[in-house]
């Protein structure tokens, strides 16, 4: 049994991954990383491949691509189509969180 | 061993071709895969009929696997044919094979493995990431919380079985926390293979809902029902807050739908300055008045020259 308390990071904007550490994270090769670049799944900040930060609310959607395309056989053009349908599943469902909590249940 | 039937798992005849086979796996790994399924069995199923493919599809492993025959019952006890002890454990450095604890998939994994060439030595691997979802309390996310979370953590012995074990972990979640929001633990997943380093855990939180409060990212809201005189005089109410009560100043005149903002007392921010609290006003009548209340009413309704629906007549707000 293990009880250590491991060091956390709260997988948001402000935490700002390498190449290697987003292609670690994810379970994929640097290449595959730079191809989701190109399709224009993930943008990341900097302009040249060796200076490229990403924002690490980006691991989820990816590592779901990942496992999804490996699973199913998917070339990464598809797996870029997948990051872009989770993202945007990800952005609706807090626009409906927001909404939910702006709206109310209408009474007490 | 338990004898499996790979061909009725994808729904192929046993002579199907290699395509049938990749086309069936395709489909059923659509349907059950765990990351798009709603069924709850998916992630059981998935493994199962990916277990049924991962053999299939490579033409050695589906011969070893035909030579087995198709005299069993899927789940029936059977010994494999004579020879094949010397046949699967003969891998280098596998040590010897046994049968007796072993699963049919292993059966066929360790002939790749074989392949492979493990004498070069053993190799370095990563841990496996593992991801699990932790529900909280609003009161959790406001001051951080530990939570012991029980998992089956699958792990490696030397010969590369796997073998599922039960360990728990004590997560320290920091103050920061809401909903669809994601920790990673670093290290905390499955243990590296042969020195390599260990995977991570990542958490997945959401919120318990709350009777109360109603989140959105690090911002609270509240519905405060007033009185129709006191959304209409102005009054100070207590309202509640997840740190205990505040008195709260309804300004005169306030609509129903007014945000009420209180900087601040909303969710802690993992860094900067903390959510704010909206206090959202209803107006609520008294469902029973009193024959007092009725009188005083209609005396407001007599003096009152105040037209809600004024804006109709011009066709607009």
């Amino acid at each position: 049994m293990n009880t250590e308390t491991p060091s956390a990071f709260w997988m948001d904007t402000r935490t700002r991954l390498t190449v290697v550490e987003l292609a670690e994270s994810c379970g994929i090769t640097q290449e595959v990383v730079q191809e989701l670049v190109e399709y224009g799944a993930l943008s990341p900040s900097g302009t040249r491949p060796g200076e490229w930060d990403f924002g690490a609310e980006c691991v989820t959607s990816v590592r779901k691509a990942a496992r999804l395309c490996n699973d199913l056989e998917l070339e990464t053009s598809a797996m870029a189509l997948v990051i872009s349908f989770l993202e945007r599943i990800h952005e609706l469902e807090a626009q409906v969180r927001r909404l939910r909590a702006q709206a109310g249940g209408g009474g007490p | 061993m338990k004898y499996k039937d790979y061909y009725a798992i994808l729904g192929v005849a046993r002579d199907a071709s290699a395509d049938d086979i990749r086309k069936a796996y395709r489909k059923l790994a659509q349907k059950y895969h765990p990351d798009v399924t709603k069924d709850p069995q998916g992630e059981e199923k998935f493994k199962e009929v990916a277990e049924a493919y991962q053999t299939l599809k490579d033409a050695e492993k589906r011969k070893a696997y035909d030579e087995l025959g198709s005299g069993f019952a899927s789940g029936q006890e059977f010994r494999p044919p004579p020879g094949w002890e010397q046949r699967f454990g003969e891998a280098p450095n596998e040590g010897r094979f046994s049968f007796d604890d072993a699963d049919l998939s292993d059966l066929f994994e360790s002939l790749s493995r074989g392949r492979r060439g493990t004498s070069r030595g053993p190799r370095k691997m990563r841990g496996e990431d593992f991801e699990v979802a932790v529900q909280l309390t609003l009161e959790q996310a406001l001051h951080g919380t530990q939570v012991d979370l029980r998992l089956a953590l699958p792990e490696y012995d030397e010969q590369g079985a796997v073998r599922a074990v039960e360990k728990t972990i004590k997560a320290r979640i920091p103050k920061g926390a809401t909903d669809g929001q994601r920790l990673r633990l670093r290290g905390q997943g499955g243990k590296g293979l042969n020195g390599g380093p260990n995977g991570d855990l990542y958490l997945d939180i959401t919120l318990r809902p709350h009777p109360l409060f109603r989140v959105d990212g690090h911002d609270l809201y509240l519905d405060l029902p007033l009185a129709p005189w006191e959304a209409a005089l102005g009054a100070a109410v207590e309202i509640p807050t997840l740190d205990g009560t505040v008195s709260l100043k309804i300004p005169e005149g306030t609509g129903a739908g007014r945000k009420l903002r209180l900087a601040g007392k909303g969710l802690p921010r993992p860094e900067g300055a903390p959510g704010d609290l909206y206090a959202v006003a209803q107006i609520v009548n008294p469902t029973v008045l009193t024959e007092r209340e009725r009188e005083l009413y209609r005396a407001l309704a007599d003096a009152s020259r105040f037209d809600p629906r004024g804006h109709f007549a011009k066709g607009s707000p």
